[in-house]
């Protein structure tokens, strides 16, 4: 399987505080991989450090055979395109509407004309079932539809890989099961290549993809669901069997 | 109610030891205590049938009390129903509080000068980039959003014409009255349309409008890009490929240069109105000697500077509205530093840039 995320001994500090202590860790093409852990153990600042939000102190990031360090405004624009990324919270652009939120990248991106992005933004709100809602605006929408209008946003340039950072956190367990299966969806019809980062289990279990546990900003697991079910290890025991004392 | 008294040296708790009685409860034991020093205490609790965690935590403690006169105590058995309670509100010990390393002055004072140093290397970065993108967007339209440009003139500059309008009115008949009082003790009444006629169109109009927005638009601009930073659509912008600075800022900074200028020429004219009908109305000047005196002290030159000091306000007010913005953190109360600073900040730059130009052209 070639290789989409390469990531070498990354390090994250938050001021004197180190979060990311030597992070080692590589994502499939078409693979979807399942960052979890406690919170507050580095899940979403990994997420962040690899879509180049967060620069890492030490260590190195390669996507889709792109080293992540020391690039340019222009490769760095390039490899943003090749990429989407859903925020936990949707981030959607409160000014805008929903078809316009959608619209963004491709007008910006793009030189598609006024009708045909029109087209692509129907076609992708109809992905998330949410046909007709693009002249709302997102203060208008629930917290499971900001997020299905942030999926779409995030999918709209037709990314190679794409990150979610905690996307059924905080939904009814109906609307969380809707968004897995979108992200299902979208990983067996297209292809693409999904990172998400949960401490659902109910998720996990539904995406079935390549579990890595963080624990104090080090990978403690990598495996798949069945094999952390089944492991006794201090850290992915617990998480897997609240409750239960490990033996 | 808990009631507590001794015979001999056996003490009886019973009833209910609850925190709406442990402060009567705790008086009564600790005056027992008192006049009893050093007596060997036996806790008696065969009648206890209330106990919460707040009592349960004074019997755990109450040995500690009887060691303070001393005195020793035995706890006796407890009730059968309330001993889990008794189990569970066991004292934790507090933790230990770390004692803060004292850091030598010098080092204060060099970690203070190099946060300062690396606030203005910031401040300088962001004023460059932010001039740059939008010197480079007159060029690269693609770079803002269609409509931006429209929409937030429309709200820095549109909406900000009556209230704009209505201060320099009275700021010029203000003027106006306090000038006529000095001049009419020299029978100059006349050149009241002078002094009028300069300050506002050198000082007064070009100033007011630019405090008007640094306070209006200013603080919006900072409550916007803070709201936005927290919320993650600059984080959003990012990962779209959008250089947020160009996206979010370069329209406002247009809005701001091409607006508030017309807001000083309408600043200049309602003003000097204001200070016109002081004139033809309170002081009896006739409305034709009035305006013809002030067109003969007005030159091109003094509205000129006045137009482009006013370019200049507009471009610090964006400035540091959007870096106070964009160098938000925390919360709501941080959103609300955010606004606070731009404004104060706005304040400040708007006076030095006015003192530079008055330097330069006076």
């Amino acid at each position: 399987m070639e290789t989409a995320i390469r990531i070498a001994n990354l390090r994250v500090d938050y001021g004197e505080t180190p979060v990311l202590k030597g992070i080692d860790a590589e994502v499939g093409k078409g693979e979807i991989a399942v960052i979890l852990g406690g919170s507050g153990c580095g899940k979403s600042t990994l997420l962040k450090t690899i879509t180049g939000l967060i620069e890492p102190r030490e260590g190195r990031v390669e996507i889709l055979g792109i080293n992540t360090a020391n690039l340019d405004e222009e490769s760095q624009s390039e490899l943003a395109k090749r990429l989407g990324v859903m925020f936990q919270y949707g981030a959607l652009l409160n000014s805008l509407t929903v078809g316009e939120n959608i619209a963004l990248p491709l007008e910006m991106h793009t030189d598609l004309p006024p009708a045909q992005i029109e087209q692509i933004v129907r076609l992708r709100l109809a992905s998330v079932s949410l046909e007709g809602t693009q002249d709302r605006m997102p203060s208008e929408l629930s917290g499971g539809m900001r997020k299905r209008v942030a999926l779409a946003r995030a999918m709209a340039l037709d990314p190679e890989i794409l990150f979610c950072d905690e996307p059924s956190a905080g939904l009814d367990p109906v609307t969380a099961a809707e968004i897995d299966e979108l992200l299902l969806t979208l990983n067996r019809a297209l292809g693409i290549t999904i990172v998400i980062v949960t401490h659902e289990l109910l998720s996990i279990d539904r995406l079935d993809g390549r579990l890595l546990m963080l624990d104090e900003g080090q990978v403690v697991f990598s495996g798949s669901v069945g094999e952390a079910q089944r492991s006794k290890h201090d850290v992915v025991y617990p998480f897997f069997h609240p409750g239960e004392a490990s033996s | 109610m808990s009631s507590v008294y001794n015979q001999g040296s056996t003490l009886f708790l019973s009833d209910a030891l609850v925190l709406s009685n442990l402060s009567e409860v705790d008086q009564t034991v600790r005056l027992l205590f008192s006049e009893h020093p050093s007596a060997q205490w036996q806790v008696n609790l065969d009648t206890l049938e209330r106990l919460d965690t707040a009592g349960a935590l004074f019997l755990h403690q109450l040995s500690a009390l009887a060691n303070q006169h001393e005195s020793s105590l035995q706890l006796g058995p407890l009730p059968e129903h309330l001993q889990s309670i008794f189990q569970f509100a066991t004292p934790l010990p507090a933790a230990a509080k770390p004692t803060p390393a004292r850091i030598p002055f010098l080092e204060r004072f060099g970690a203070s000068a190099y946060r300062f140093i690396e606030h203005a290397a910031d401040f300088l970065y962001l004023m460059a980039d932010l001039s740059y993108f939008s010197v480079q967007a007159l060029w690269n339209r693609r770079a803002i959003r269609r409509d931006a440009f429209v929409d937030q003139a429309y709200a820095i500059g549109a909406q900000a014409l009556p209230i704009i309008g209505l201060i320099l009115f009275l700021i010029g008949a203000v003027s106006a009255l306090q000038s006529a009082a000095q001049l009419r003790q020299f029978g100059a009444d006349i050149y009241v349309a002078d002094l009028l006629a300069i300050g506002i169109t050198t000082e007064l109009g070009p100033l007011m409008t630019a405090i008007m927005v640094a306070g209006r638009s200013g603080s919006a601009i900072a409550a916007e890009i803070a709201t936005m930073k927290f919320s993650e659509e600059l984080d959003a912008l990012r990962t779209m490929a959008l250089e947020p600075l160009r996206f979010v800022a370069v329209p406002k900074m247009w809005a701001m240069v091409v607006t508030v200028p017309l807001l000083t020429v309408m600043a200049d004219f309602v003003g000097i109105l204001g200070g016109t009908v002081i004139g033809v109305f309170s002081m009896g000047i006739s409305p034709a000697a009035f305006v013809t005196q002030i067109l003969s002290s007005l030159f091109l030159k003094d509205i000129l500077t006045g137009l482009i000091k006013s370019a200049f306000f507009a471009w610090i007010i964006t400035v540091i509205a959007v870096y106070r913005g964009v160098n938000f953190s925390g919360g709501a109360v941080g959103v609300g530093q955010a606004i606070t600073s731009a404004v104060v900040s706005s304040l400040v730059g708007i006076i030095v840039l006015d003192l530079a130009f008055n330097l330069l052209f006076y």
